[in-house]
């Protein structure tokens, strides 16, 4: 219980020295978003600076800040002067678009990675061993970006699938189940993508846990018990790999994390991605706060929730 | 000497198939000059006449030129016409050239990017590890902080923290900065352990015995027990670095036009009607997954020669 209240409270001393650390970036930044109004000669120096005033621009940074804590304290992470609403509602969507993607990417990934690797740990060194072990090679050179373009490409070209966005036009309307079938028609490829990418990663932890217990000693007296393989891999292996597995997991998100940026970008899904890059270019900077802080929220949840499966599967720790 | 080869080669390595076409510095411009307007329809007709045919004259007739001599081209045809190789971009620039200029500055971006995060990650982890105690903590908390946040996210924070709009070397140099700068945390972390153990050595402990200063200690006996971890990471660096310069300026962050960068040719893949009718827009990002199979090729090769030796 201990070890978890000191995870827990570690994980949220990060945060707060994360969103300190951005904000304060951001803040530094030259020039704001009433740039371009600035050069418009229609509207006046007065108008901006009025503008300015009232979204508190103006102020020094300690009182920006304490705003901006306050806001965030009431849910509302400031206000994004793009959108001329409070960030927090904006967010809420685009993050709930990035977590569809990357959990279906996650699970899609391990759901291919698992048992490849406990296949090819188990043949070690036979044909379809070293051929997977090409393959992974490969993966892993090619630049993500080049993959997401190449699925862009694809659909394009084939129109087998949508080339980008979330839905369909007016598939809102429909009723419930061809508007799932329309997102996940949609969701397929950047999710395929995304799955690809982090796949070459898990294979190749996957091998080397799995082919590191299946040397040691008790598997060995296992066999001579005349356990079945399957059984062996799957039920005796498996969960003494499964430490580093659990801990790569929790690595794997902010790998995720940053490659879903790419996707977004590329197959235009309404994710965190887009919406960061936009409001770089467009100096609105509590999107931008917003965004990276949310991001590693993410990512330290994802650590925590790792942390919290190794609790649970692997009794040294809860000696510890 | 190992460490030394080790330090350049990754780059060289990389650079090589790039660099052979082309004998100019930078500033003799290898693209077309006069401005024609190539689309499609223009370009599908010389690719039909000139390259056709010139393509092997001017294979003869390449002349090299000592490496400052400005003028000489591995090809090139004669005057009226013009040589794609690659076909032109929507501004009617051979892609060719801008492929190897843009690889010119995605490479050097990743190598001095590389070379700015491993220097400072010496500097810290040296430090952090040799005198530990407070200072020590300080800095390694302040590097969780920089590995706490998902990687692309903070790159973007900021660079969105600095100048959007300047031109040509600057963006450049900023890039390198910025990129460079992020990654500190994770060389100096591991540096930090090498320093660690390595003060504790014998030989360390006597020297320091016989009264050397920890200038002398640290640059005599401590960090050169850290090349094999520096090797690593910049061979680890170098092309997560050229990635990054690429996905910025993919993404309108990064070097500006008319800089060629592997990013800003990639970035004309995105729109639809060059991914549906112009097809060799492609060829330079085929050209691209030979380039880092090749590097990740010679970064093994060199760290199992450096393992052979070191042992």
């Amino acid at each position: 219980m201990r070890y978890l209240a000191r995870r827990l409270l570690h994980a949220t001393m990060l945060l707060f020295a994360i969103s300190f650390f951005s904000f304060a970036l951001i803040q530094i930044a030259p020039g704001d978003f009433f740039d371009a109004m600035r050069l418009n000669p229609q509207v006046s120096a007065q108008t901006v600076n009025g503008i300015r005033s009232q979204y508190g621009l103006d102020r020094p940074f300690p009182v920006r800040y304490e705003r901006w804590m306050r806001s965030l304290v009431t849910g509302q992470l400031g206000f994004s002067l793009a959108y001329n609403s409070p960030v927090a509602p904006l967010l809420r969507v685009r993050a709930r678009n990035t977590l569809l993607l990357t959990g279906t990417a996650t699970l899609l990934a391990w759901l291919l990675a698992l048992p490849i690797g406990v296949w090819t740990a188990a043949r070690k060194g036979s044909f379809p061993d070293r051929a997977v072990g090409i393959a992974t090679t490969t993966l892993l050179t090619i630049p993500d970006i080049l993959l997401f373009l190449a699925l862009l490409l694809l659909a394009v070209r084939t129109g087998w699938f949508p080339a980008g966005g979330m839905v369909s036009s007016g598939s809102e309307e429909a009723d419930a189940w061809s508007h799932a079938k329309d997102v996940s028609l949609h969701l397929f490829l950047p999710a395929l993508g995304l799955a690809i990418v982090t796949l070459p990663v898990l294979l190749r932890h996957i091998r080397s846990a799995m082919i590191e217990v299946l040397d040691s000693q008790f598997l060995r007296a296992a066999r001579g018990h005349g356990i079945p393989r399957s059984r062996l891999l799957w039920r005796y292996a498996l969960p003494v790999a499964a430490n580093p597995l659990i801990s790569l997991f929790g690595f794997s998100i902010a790998t995720l994390l940053s490659a879903s940026v790419l996707v977004e970008v590329i197959l235009s899904w309404p994710g965190l991605g887009p919406l960061l890059v936009e409001s770089i270019l467009v100096r609105d900077v509590y999107v931008v706060v917003g965004v990276v802080v949310l991001s590693s929220v993410f990512l330290v949840a994802g650590n925590l929730v790792a942390d919290l499966l190794l609790f649970a599967t692997d009794p040294r720790i809860r000696v510890e | 000497m190992i460490l030394f080869a080790g330090f350049f080669a990754p780059y060289d390595y990389a650079t090589q198939d790039r660099e052979s076409p082309f004998a100019a510095p930078a500033r003799i411009r290898f693209m077309d000059q006069r401005g024609h307007f190539h689309l499609r329809p223009f370009v599908y007709a010389s690719s039909n006449h000139a390259v056709n045919m010139q393509f092997f004259v001017s294979g003869d007739s390449y002349k090299i030129a000592g490496l400052f001599a400005a003028r000489a081209h591995l090809f090139g045809v004669a005057n009226p016409g013009r040589v794609y190789l690659l076909g032109t971009d929507g501004y009617g620039r051979d892609q060719l050239s801008r492929f190897l200029y843009g690889g010119q500055i995605s490479l050097l971006a990743g190598l001095l990017a590389a070379g700015l995060s491993v220097s400072l990650g010496i500097f810290v982890g040296a430090i952090s590890g040799f005198y530990g105690g407070w200072i020590d903590e300080v800095l390694m908390r302040g590097g969780e902080l920089f590995l706490a946040l998902p990687w692309l996210y903070l790159l973007f924070a900021v660079r969105a923290a600095l100048p959007l709009h300047i031109a040509g070397w600057q963006v450049f140099l900023l890039l390198v900065v910025v990129i460079g700068a992020i990654g500190w945390a994770r060389p100096a972390r591991l540096i930090r352990g090498v320093v660690l153990s390595a003060k504790e050595r014998n030989f360390v402990v006597a020297a320091r015995g016989f009264g050397a200063s920890d200038l002398y200690l640290l640059r005599r006996h401590v960090l050169p027990q850290t090349y094999g971890i520096v090797l690593t990471q910049m061979a680890l660096l170098i092309p997560q670095y050229v990635l990054a310069e690429v996905t910025l300026t993919f993404l309108g962050l990064g070097v500006t036009e008319p800089m060629p960068s592997w990013g800003s040719l990639l970035s004309s893949l995105q729109q639809y009607y060059v991914l549906s009718s112009y097809w060799w827009m492609f060829l330079p990002a085929l050209l691209l997954i030979p380039v880092f199979l090749a590097y990740y090729a010679a970064a093994d090769a060199l760290q199992e020669r450096w393992k052979s030796v070191s042992l």
